[in-house]
């Protein structure tokens, strides 16, 4: 490799290279028509061209690509989910990040830090003995632990011993951890355009041509196309895009808003979170410390900040390390969430036979975004829901078998 | 900070109210009624008619929101003229 680094160094005649090809012209019609360029789309794209022989796709984003949620999310990956189906899903999510820059030849800088959570409540502390046990029982690395274990693990934190917001213990997940969020998405989209998957950025799905049960034609900015399949990944706009196809889902939107701090030398070498403070830290490889929490308290669909929920992100993280007081912050954003009442995806099929959802994916798809891919690249190909991804079915909310993940999920991500 | 006017107390900074979610209507009730009332909640781009709460003086009401904007168009009590001239949600 480093040889190989010098003679490529030294070489005359550099041709320059694209890792996302430019946007070629619309094909007529092609076999599986992929709505949005996000992770998740992008992903499902590399593993139909790489594992089912699909190379005729078309992945239709209307922005730059995965400029969406993926470029917006603080990148945390885990499986500490409380029901056996989420925990079985996303413990597949984490091991394919463990071997993602291998199977990508592309570096997503996956660090599998460990996950604390901690609790400053009684009811928190039950809660984490829940999720522990159920973690275990489906095999991924959880433990409760006393404050003690968590000045251990983070010497850092303020106990807070005697205060207002105490820390009484922490739920230790060693499987947790962070990747670089852009890299995972352009590092699906290289690959998937070299197998021959079409990218094509820019363009916008404006409505559907429907006959029957059956999805026809995918109308777009630029022209109309016939498609076999189509899949929709459209992250927030997940709602809207269904609506557009006669499918109604239950999703709401909310923003979610993140900032991060100056860089700083590094010191955090876990994921840290708060499940009563509503808040989470993470120190960038920039060494920035990523700032998250939950979402606005209020249904929206737009990508605007506001002040008060800043100052309850950095209020919670000056009370877990009040030694921040003098960072500076350095940029704020939010992004559109697609939030379903359980706080868990809905996968698979729709009321349309060719027609197939990766949404509701809200404030946790980023660790998913292999998984799903993958997982949806086999149910397009195959024409079948695979058993790992049935419990997530639109459907299972006329079942009334929904899959609660709210404690799980909302402070967390 | 964002201001709504509560009916009531007149215009406030938004952390004193407390967001309740979408008006239903409550006439009809059948199980599939039921169903949407539960899980398939409204999430137009554009306004919608909800329930809002000022917290320290307890007041229920009504705004009218534009999801895709944030502009507050209108706030009144349930029952009011604003009430009853209003379109339903
Ligand atoms: C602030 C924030 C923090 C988060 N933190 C975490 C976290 O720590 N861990 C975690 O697991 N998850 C997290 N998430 C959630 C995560 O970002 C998303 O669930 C995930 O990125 C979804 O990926 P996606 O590819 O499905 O959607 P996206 O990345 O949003 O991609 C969807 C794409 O569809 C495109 N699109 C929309 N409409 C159309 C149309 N009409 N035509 C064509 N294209 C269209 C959009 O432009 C977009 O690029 C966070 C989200 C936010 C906003």
């Amino acid at each position: 490799m480093p040889l190989e680094l010098l003679k490529y160094g030294l070489r005359r005649g550099h041709k320059p290279f694209h890792d996302i090809p430019p946007t070629p012209d619309l094909r007529r019609s092609y076999d599986v028509v992929i709505i949005g360029g996000g992770g998740h789309g992008l992903a499902a794209a590399y593993y139909l061209s790489r594992y089912h022989g699909i190379t005729n796709v078309a992945v239709l984003e209307k922005g730059y690509l995965a400029g969406g949620n993926t470029a917006r999310n603080t990148t945390t990956v885990r499986s500490n989910y409380l029901t056996i189906p989420s925990i079985e899903f996303y413990r597949e999510g984490v091991s394919l990040f463990e071997n993602m820059s291998h199977e990508l030849g592309f570096n997503v800088m996956f660090s599998q830090r460990g996950q604390l959570t901690l609790a400053h409540s009684d009811g928190a502390m039950r809660s984490f003995r829940l999720r522990a046990e159920m973690g275990k029982h489906a095999g991924t690395r959880i433990e409760v632990v006393d404050a003690r274990g968590v000045q251990k693990i983070c010497p850092h934190v303020n106990m807070d011993f005697g205060g207002q917001h105490e820390v009484l213990g922490g739920l230790w997940h060693a499987d947790g951890g962070t990747a670089r969020h852009d890299a995972v998405a352009w590092g699906y989209a290289k690959r998937a355009a070299e197998n021959g998957v079409q990218i094509h950025q820019r363009t916008e799905v404006t409505g559907f041509g429907v006959s029957g049960d059956r999805v026809t034609e995918v109308r777009t900015n630029r022209g109309t196309i016939q498609a076999g399949q189509v899949l929709q990944a459209a992250g927030g706009m997940n709602g809207r895009i269904a609506e557009m196809a006669g499918i109604r889902l239950p999703i709401r939107c909310f923003p979610l808003q993140a900032m991060v701090t100056q860089p700083l030398k590094p010191f955090l070498d876990i994921l840290l979170s708060s499940s009563d403070l509503h808040t989470y830290l993470v120190q960038s490889s920039r060494g920035e410390i990523v700032i998250g929490g939950g979402t606005d308290p209020y249904q929206l669909a737009s990508t605007r900040s506001t002040l008060p929920q800043k100052e309850a992100l950095a209020t919670g993280a000056l009370q877990l390390m009040p030694f921040l007081h003098n960072v500076k912050l350095l940029r704020q954003w939010a992004g559109i969430t697609d939030i379903t009442p359980d706080f868990s995806p809905i996968m698979g099929a729709s009321p349309l036979q060719n027609y197939w959802l990766d949404a509701g994916w809200g404030t946790w798809g980023f660790k998913a975004t292999g998984v799903a891919g993958k997982r949806m690249a086999e149910t397009v190909a195959t024409a079948r829901v695979p058993d790992i991804l049935r419990p997530f079915a639109l459907d299972r909310f006329s079942r009334f078998e929904l899959l609660n993940e709210m404690g799980a999920t909302a402070a967390g991500h | 900070m964002k201001i709504m006017t509560c009916p009531v107390n007149g215009p406030r900074n938004i952390s004193e109210f407390q967001w309740l979610g979408p008006v239903h209507d409550t006439a009809e009730a059948t199980d599939a009624d039921l169903l949407n009332r539960l899980f398939f909640a409204p999430n137009p781009m554009g306004v919608l008619r909800e329930w809002w709460r000022h917290t320290p003086s307890n007041t229920v009401f009504i705004a009218e929101r534009d999801l895709t904007t944030d502009e507050i168009l209108r706030s009144y009590l349930k029952g009011s003229d604003a009430d009853r001239t209003a379109s339903p949600a």
